[in-house]
């Protein structure tokens, strides 16, 4: 008989008093609502919703009410309107059917009592469906998914592409080295050689380290005068030449990929940042 | 070679689970391929229908074959999972599932009300759990289960709230109609009288019925101006 009726759910979260009540806890049920409390007196009574009587369903939740403001716990206001609506309820049962206030405007149909056991009803369904939700939600922590480990058949181990001859390189360089071409084509400067072949080895074994494989053209992306494009030219055929790289090429005319050779040592990659 | 065969290879290899769409693309590239032959081609314009289906007839061939595992579609993504009976020995090798805590039971039954009957106002709901859902909203919002989806077209245009992708998710349905007893609950009950429930000076919004049968307006008006009890008509609110 000991129950603990709990206002509306805001004050399940905010409410002081729960923490107060906390050792009481084992004695309480919570009602999460003033419907909440007139399922489980329902419930009590064994009786389908249809054919419960609500006068005595009226006396039973105001004997709640009573019994909660004696343990000191705050009644929300919903509790208040629900009583008020029960007693209302009652009072019209005080009386005979046909000395009852017929209140105007109201219709057969728009009985008090029926409103509310629609409202049970309403309700109740509604709190099988959580219960089913919360078995649909515990089932969900049992369901693991099959997240296949990251398939190596990616970009690295593609069957290898036809070989990449020599001229496919020049032909590939002329390309980058147009760009120049125009720009230098009317005068002539002589300036200091500001690249070597060695730091370019180092700047091509670092990116192509770094990303797996590099397309041809990336590595003259950043190349600023003809002189350094065939500087990193120089250093990538040197690079092929001592098997640490590998070209290849997707399709005709397409791009060149750059990638290390299967048997490359891996101890090169690392080397000063150069521009 | 048939195309659910195709479609359980894919899923099987998946990172991630793969809706209808997605593997219709890559149903697609396949056949974009050079070398693709013939058969590869033909299923290059599979329409959604025939994928589903292919999908449904592999799932049910899996559950009769009864496995320890099972094609599942979530939130309209296919995916293989294990079944529950399971988790033990799963937890044991994966660890527990990262997971948010499990919902309270007022946040499971606004979250129920608002999925069986979205879109809906906040005023609607409370007006079934006959209690306020301020605190309760607020987390749902938070956890991201539930959002706003647009107004109503009531006086006040309150806001109106349904559940996300998450919420599926969270609870493993395939769409909104894989829901328990979804016909019973969101059906509006036949059987409720004309009740003046706009009389309600603190509901800013009408009911669902209200919303279907603009017929009810008049009769609404009239209860409304009775000034009969606010209690009779709706208690809980």
């Amino acid at each position: 008989m000991f129950q603990r009726c709990q206002a509306a759910a805001a004050a399940i979260e905010f409410s002081p008093f729960i923490r107060r009540m906390a050792e009481y806890k084992v004695h309480f049920e919570v009602f999460e609502g003033p419907l909440d409390l007139l399922l489980y007196l329902i419930k009590k009574e064994e009786v389908d919703i249809y054919e419960v009587n609500l006068t005595r369903l009226a006396t039973q939740f105001i004997e709640y009410i009573d019994l909660m403001r004696e343990f000191d716990l705050e009644v929300a206001g919903e509790f208040l309107v629900m009583a008020s609506t029960l007693m209302y309820i009652k009072s019209r049962e005080l009386l005979p059917a046909d000395q009852q206030a017929q209140i105007e405007g109201e219709e057969e149909g728009e009985d008090p009592r029926w409103e509310l056991i629609r409202q049970l009803v309403e309700y109740r369904k509604f709190k099988d469906a959580a219960v089913r939700l919360q078995a649909l939600e515990a089932r969900q922590e049992e369901i693991f998914p099959r997240v296949p480990g990251r398939l190596e058949a990616g970009p690295v181990a593609e069957p290898p592409k036809p070989d990449v001859s020599i001229f496919d390189l020049l032909n590939a360089v002329n390309t980058v080295l147009q760009r120049f071409g125009r720009r230098e084509g009317a005068a002539r400067e002589i300036f200091d050689d500001k690249w070597t072949v060695s730091e370019k080895i180092e700047f091509i074994l670092q990116v192509v380290a770094g990303r797996g494989a590099v397309k041809f053209s990336e590595l003259f992306e950043t190349a600023a005068s003809r002189s350094e494009v065939v500087c990193t030219f120089l250093a990538l055929l040197e690079l092929i030449r001592l098997k640490q790289l590998v070209c290849a090429q997707g399709q005709e005319f397409g791009d060149i990929e750059i990638r290390r050779a299967p048997s490359a040592a891996p101890a090169v990659a690392a080397g000063p940042q150069l521009p | 070679m048939e195309l659910k065969s195709i479609l359980e290879s894919l899923l099987f290899s998946a990172q991630k689970p793969l809706s209808v769409k997605e593997l219709r693309e890559v149903l697609a590239n396949a056949a974009a391929a050079e070398d693709a032959e013939a058969d590869t081609r033909s299923l290059a314009k599979a329409k959604e229908g025939e994928v589903t289906a292919a999908l449904e007839q592999l799932a049910r061939e899996h559950e009769a074959a009864a496995r320890s595992y099972r094609l599942a579609c979530v939130a309209g993504a296919w995916q293989f999972v294990t079944q529950p009976e399971f988790a033990p020995w799963l937890r044991a090798l994966v660890g527990v599932k990262a997971r948010p805590p499990r919902l309270s039971q007022p946040a499971l039954e606004t979250l129920a009300i608002i999925a069986y009957r979205q879109p809906v106002t906040r005023a609607e709901v409370e007006q079934i759990r006959g209690v306020n859902v301020d605190g309760v909203m607020q987390t749902l919002m938070e956890r991201g289960l539930v959002e706003s989806v647009g107004r109503a077209e009531v006086v006040g245009r309150p806001q109106t709230y349904g559940t996300t992708a998450l919420f599926l998710e969270y609870f493993g349905l395939r769409g909104l109609e894989d829901l328990p007893a979804a016909d019973e609950l969101r059906r509006l009950s036949i059987e409720k009288p004309p009740a003046p429930v706009t009389a309600e000076s603190g509901l800013a919004t009408t009911p669902p019925e209200q919303l279907a049968l603009e017929n009810k307006a008049g009769e609404t008006k009239a209860a409304d101006s009775s000034g009969k009890p606010a209690a009779g008509d709706s208690p809980a609110s």
